[in-house]
């Protein structure tokens, strides 16, 4: 019969010679590949003491960025939430209160901001839907815990904290493109 | 009568406008309409994004319009040629229209609650440019509480003047209007008087941009994450038919039922609207059809459809449940 991959080998049940019998060639063989994998270079790395250098554009854990003033910038208007393909992005607004104009930029913020990281699959398409320049993600990687409560991250994980030195910069993931439309004076009023 | 526009061929009755026409035939020759509203009497006329080039006024005089006319209220001839869509002349004026049409608008759509269903925002994403070419400050007021249920965002206003004539002609008693003239109108009741008449939240419906806005609705979601469905109530003083916007079994606002070119089809009453937003005081029919381009429909799946199977021995396909 005609097979048609035309790649079927014929069985054969050949002796083996008084080398191939005794095994030993083959044995030491294997034991020098295997020996000699001890002296190459390591694939791996001791994490937590040594780490590995990130792009600058690493998508890692989220931030929402305050502005200057250290007020902050997201408004809740569920851009990101409904660019997320994992639906991993909720929020809850609320209105600014008289008083409040320090805490808030505009007069909606988000009483509520909780990104589910089990769901998240840092895509970014959060960070290119957002207009306010609120929501980065960052270099951080996300730490393992032991429960998936832990894993939903709330405003206080995420809000980048008011102290100016303890800010997370992101300045360089801004592309030429972005620097560019921000000073465009025509376009301001996308800001 | 008989009117050609776009190409496209349409009898209509003798007194009925270019816009109406259009409408008859359908689709996306259709002109955009910020400020005539079908259902309100002497709107039309204002904002001019509806205008549409002339080609020839009649069958008897095949002069064209000298001037770009504004379909909404320009009645139609017989053998009268409109070209909408396919004049690079109208689309250029929809253009420089929708610029003046955004010279005072503030664009905080990410805080506006219109956003999602709002004619301004699609008429500039259609129309509209990139740019800002005015450097003069826009015109800023503060949001005003029109009493407890509505909200006036004078800021956003296009001036349309669709909320005067609903409280004209639906609430019957009008304590609202626009004041001043030129380049300085603004819509203000008389001395904070409240609206309370029982048909006076159609304002916010009939409203194109987010200037009225509900109050029990304020930042309460964004309409792109709640679902619109079509429930029903006895009701004394309407029809009692409106669009619940629903999170799970809780309803976050009512509405009138829009149709595709954002009209409502029955006004309804301000009980329905801001009271009853108990699961229990609705019988809801079923999900509201709104169209796949719309960021309401994002992420929504409406209808599933499971793979039929296939039997593997009779060969009958039986569909699953």
């Amino acid at each position: 019969m005609q097979l048609i991959s035309g790649r079927s080998v014929v069985v054969s049940n050949k002796k083996m010679t008084f080398w191939e019998k005794i095994y030993l060639p083959a044995v030491l063989n294997g034991m020098r590949i295997t020996f000699s994998h001890l002296f190459r270079k390591k694939a791996t790395i001791r994490y937590p003491e040594v780490k590995r250098e990130f792009a600058e554009i690493y998508r890692g854990q989220h931030v929402l960025k305050r502005d200057e003033e250290g007020r902050e910038r997201c408004t809740a208007c569920g851009l990101c939430a409904v660019a997320c393909p994992a639906e991993a992005i909720t929020m809850i607004a609320a209105e600014r209160k008289p008083g409040e104009e320090s805490l808030y930029r505009e007069e909606k913020y988000a009483s509520v901001y909780e990104i589910n990281m089990l769901r998240c699959i840092f895509c970014g398409l959060c960070e290119e839907a957002c207009p306010k320049e609120a929501i980065f993600l960052t270099k951080r990687i996300v730490p393992s815990d032991f429960e998936r409560d832990g894993f939903i991250y709330g405003k206080d994980k995420l809000v980048e904290p008011l102290d100016p030195l303890k800010r997370i910069d992101v300045s360089k993931r801004e592309t030429k493109e972005v620097l560019e439309f921000k000073k465009d004076k025509s376009k301001r009023h996308n800001q | 009568m008989r009117v050609t526009i776009d190409d496209i061929t349409v009898d209509v009755e003798e007194g009925t406008t270019i816009l109406t026409a259009a409408r008859k035939i359908g689709g996306k020759i259709v002109p955009p309409a910020m400020c005539w509203y079908s259902k309100l009497k002497g709107s039309g006329g204002k904002c001019r994004t509806c205008l549409v080039k002339v080609a020839q006024s009649s069958a008897k005089d095949p002069r064209p319009m000298p001037k770009l006319v504004a379909s909404c209220s320009t009645p139609v001839q017989d053998g009268m040629v409109v070209q909408n869509i396919t004049s690079p002349e109208v689309l250029e004026a929809r253009k420089a229209i929708v610029e003046f049409l955004l010279i005072n608008h503030p664009l905080d759509c990410p805080v506006c609650d219109q956003a999602g269903e709002c004619d301004l925002q699609d008429l500039s994403f259609l129309h509209g440019m990139v740019e800002t070419r005015s450097e003069e400050p826009r015109r800023e007021f503060p949001a005003i509480d029109i009493g407890d249920k509505i909200k006036l965002n004078m800021n956003r206003c296009i001036l349309c003047y669709r909320c005067v004539f609903t409280a004209d002609q639906i609430t019957g008693k009008r304590v609202h209007g626009v004041l001043y003239r030129g380049d300085a109108p603004e819509i203000s009741t008389y001395i904070q008087n409240v609206i309370d008449n029982d048909f006076s939240g159609n304002v916010i419906d009939v409203c194109p941009v987010g200037a009225l806005t509900d109050r029990t609705f304020r930042f309460k979601s964004r309409v792109w994450f709640l679902n619109a469905m079509d429930a029903h109530r006895d009701c004394t003083h309407c029809g009692g038919k409106v669009t619940a916007w629903m999170y799970g079994n809780e309803i976050y606002r009512i509405t009138g039922r829009k149709d595709k070119y954002g009209e409502v089809e029955e006004f309804i009453c301000n009980e329905c609207r801001f009271e009853k937003k108990n699961f229990s005081d609705w019988i809801i029919e079923g999900p509201r059809k709104i169209s796949r381009e719309s960021v309401i429909s994002a992420n929504h799946y409406e209808k599933l459809i499971k793979p039929s199977i296939i039997h593997p021995i009779e060969g009958t396909t039986e569909k699953q449940e």
